[in-house]
């Protein structure tokens, strides 16, 4: 024990993360470590479990509360707690792990955090927490307001649906706002599939009561009672902390038969998946949710008019409904006044895959790839250079060094045959195997695809075959050609973005890594009508 | 009229008169096999909680499953009743879905996750070490039943890859050997 720390009286506010990935770091093991430390030096720590800040390289993180603002340790491993206690930790102290006052933090500081701004700074559970926050502030003014103004402000905002398809939240809201049905539905789609995504589920155990109030306010313009969170079963804790989030808020008036004394019904509920992934597009969920297998409706009906079990449903992402009570509490204007062209807003962008500080960045429409790749990213954690990055998704395209300058938002992206998606980066370096990654996400649309349409379902085994015979040199140019035709025709004739999306990764790594298929390049460069 | 029907003799029909036989086939779920009452004890309470729910039969699954550790056969009957759903929609949904089981897993469940973050960072590798050190292939419980051992689809950990899920157990940036370490502790090495 160090002499030179005098043992502290008032308890010292230290934090550690309880998001799930800080627990697959070890978070619970620092936080038995931090007990037993400050029990041997007479140390009073108040524990708080926040969520991850969403510096995934520092998890797990443990942050103390100093004078000067909370000061960020990290990666703390059980074993050098012992040593952080005695360099007087808990008075902010110096040692190797220190990051100095978190929210200076390069990576945090640059960003700008909208959605994301409550994450790791609060205990997600704590009502009183969220409320000292800015939480409710947005239902407390849309309780004020009558549909139409609700669906105008969402309008005005720009927000677009952030699972994806970008489609404007505002329109899909007043379809729903103006059919006329006795029951109407809110329906938020938690079913975040996508290989390098995680902002669904940090919103989800972070910060949940942003979610309910977004949910809440939808409901408020549309005229529905009754809502449901739809959350794959990969995310045990998201489910737990949604379903004591929902009873807390609804013990507390915010949800239930009389939100906030305004008279108006509104429950939710959550609603575990069973690890479909085609059960992310929408039609699928709501077949899951009456309690059938995931398979794709065709459209129309648009689900807006008839959605779940028949009625008119507002179906959005998780960080589309996480977007809206700041558009509510400060104003349409002020979101609308981030990103670029008709991207309004901010996206959080979440670097994975071989990548050195891997996390979750909010930042506004019309930042580059580059930007997020070494600014925010730091390059590969491997060391190796970076070759390819999958933007958006195992649907997305992969997106080569030419195009890092790209400023990111959906109209650019679309330009370029890539999409924008959830906003999820995956970073391969030069070892990955471009034709390996193209064979993949056939067999993954193969294994995933729900089988009710053609192209998608026979369509992406036969990819697997003509990738295979490709690969092993057999009639290769012609089998180039037949691979180009089966993508054309998945993208054109498939129902839904499962197949109709497959032929992004593979088209895109047959464009611009052709020598991963045994081409040469020049023949193979061929410009493609949908994927130049 | 139908000219090649055989005709009756003396009022005699030639073919047989129907008869209802008890399907007796093997097909999961497909017998009217009834639970057992230990069976039935546990899932009937289940059943009886779920059954007035809108969309009840994902809950219910996901309740049976957590009880039992899978959804044997033998309860398709009882819930498809209690849903007025055919066995087949009921026996459609389990096995549609990846997350039901029909069978038990093994005592240990080692999920290791291929998609493509994961894969950025060695997780094919990691899955044939895993294959290798458990002496258990992909989708396959060990003859022993120790351990079950699944490729996955995203844990959701795609910043701190690759990812790994024992049981209820979270784990970032697996590497083959702390596989091995926790393989150890659970006494579940080939």
């Amino acid at each position: 024990m160090n002499t030179a720390v005098a043992p502290v009286t008032v308890p010292v506010t230290v934090y550690v993360p309880a998001d799930s990935a800080a627990l697959a770091a070890g978070a619970d093991a620092v936080v038995t470590a931090l007990q037993t430390g400050c029990a041997q030096r007479a140390l009073a720590m108040a524990l708080v479990r926040n969520s991850s800040r969403g510096m995934f390289w520092l998890e797990p993180l443990v942050e103390v509360a100093t004078p000067a603002g909370r000061v960020a340790y990290g990666p703390v491993t059980p074993e050098d707690v012992p040593g952080l206690l005695d360099a007087g930790m808990l008075q902010g102290g110096a040692h190797v792990l220190r990051h100095g006052i978190t929210e200076q933090i390069p990576f945090l500081a640059l960003q700008e955090r909208l959605t994301f701004r409550r994450m790791g700074v609060t205990d997600p559970l704590s009502l009183s927490d969220y409320a000292a926050h800015e939480g409710w502030a947005g239902l407390r003014r849309a309780v004020t307001l009558d549909s139409a103004a609700l669906v105008h402000e969402v309008t005005h905002s720009g927000l677009r649906g952030r699972g994806g398809a970008a489609f404007p939240a505002g329109i899909k809201w007043k379809t729903v706002a103006g059919a006329v049905s006795a029951q109407k539905y809110v329906v938020c789609n938690a079913d975040e599939g996508d290989s390098g995504t995680y902002s669904d589920r940090m919103t989800m155990e972070g910060d949940p009561y942003m979610l309910i109030e977004g949910m809440t306010i939808a409901a408020l313009a549309v005229g529905a009672s009754m809502g449901y969170v739809y959350i794959r079963s990969e995310y045990p804790h998201a489910v737990a902390v949604m379903s004591e989030a929902i009873a807390r808020a609804t013990a507390a008036g915010f949800l239930g038969d009389d939100v906030l004394g305004s008279g108006k019904r509104f429950h939710l509920e959550v609603r575990k998946a069973a690890g479909a992934y085609v059960c992310g597009e929408e039609t699928a969920m709501l077949e899951s949710i009456e309690g059938r297998r995931g398979i794709v409706r065709a459209k129309p009906p648009l689900p807006a008019l008839q959605g779940l079990f028949g009625q008119p449903t507002v179906i959005n992402n998780v960080i589309t409904f996480a977007s809206v009570p700041i558009i509510f509490a400060r104003g349409a204007d002020f979101y609308r006044g981030y990103g670029m062209g008709r991207s309004h807003g901010t996206l959080p962008f979440q670097l994975g895959g071989d990548i050195r500080q891997g996390g979750l960045v909010e930042k506004a429409f019309g930042l580059t790839l580059r930007e997020l790749l070494y600014g925010f990213g730091g390059g590969t954690r491997s060391g190796r250079p970076i070759k390819a990055v999958q933007v958006g998704g195992p649907l997305g395209a992969y997106v080569p060094e030419s195009q890092w300058d790209v400023p990111m938002d959906y109209e650019a992206y679309a330009a370029m045959g890539a999409a924008l998606g959830h906003g999820g980066i995956v970073v391969h370096s030069d070892k990955a195997d471009m034709a390996k990654l193209a064979r993949y996400a056939m067999e993954f649309c193969a294994l995933e695809s729900c089988g009710k349409c053609t192209p998608c379902r026979i369509g992406s085994t036969r990819g697997v075959e003509v990738i295979d015979r490709i690969l092993v040199g057999r009639h290769r140019e012609q089998q180039v050609e037949l691979l180009r035709e089966l993508c054309d025709t998945m993208l054109h004739g498939s129902l839904c973005a499962m197949g109709g999306m497959t032929p992004y990764p593979v088209l895109s790594a047959l464009n611009h890594y052709p020598e991963d298929f045994g081409l040469v390049p020049a023949t193979a460069a061929a410009p493609d009508p949908q994927l130049a | 009229m139908k000219p090649d029907r055989p005709s009756s003799v003396a009022g005699t029909p030639v073919v047989a008169p129907l008869v209802f036989v008890p399907r007796t086939s093997k097909i999961p779920g497909a017998g009217p096999e009834p639970m057992a009452p230990a069976l039935a004890a546990q899932v009937n309470p289940l059943i009886a909680a779920h059954r007035e729910r809108a969309g009840a039969l994902l809950p219910l699954l996901h309740a049976v499953q957590e009880r039992l550790g899978h959804v044997p056969p033998m309860v398709v009957p009882a819930i498809a009743e209690a849903l007025n759903l055919s066995r087949a929609e009921v026996h459609g949904v389990i096995s549609y879905y990846h997350f039901f089981r029909s069978t038990p897993p093994g005592r240990h469940v080692v999920q290791v996750c291929r998609a493509e973050a994961c894969q950025a960072c060695g997780a094919d590798e990691l899955l044939a070490e895993a294959e290798a050190l458990l002496g258990c292939k992909s989708h396959e419980t060990r003859s022993d039943g120790a351990v079950t051992l699944e490729p996955v689809f995203c844990l959701g950990l795609c910043a701190s890859s690759p990812a790994v899920q024992v049981d209820d157990q979270l784990h970032a940036r697996m590497t083959p050997a702390r596989l091995r370490q926790l393989g150890e502790q659970l006494e579940i090495l080939a």
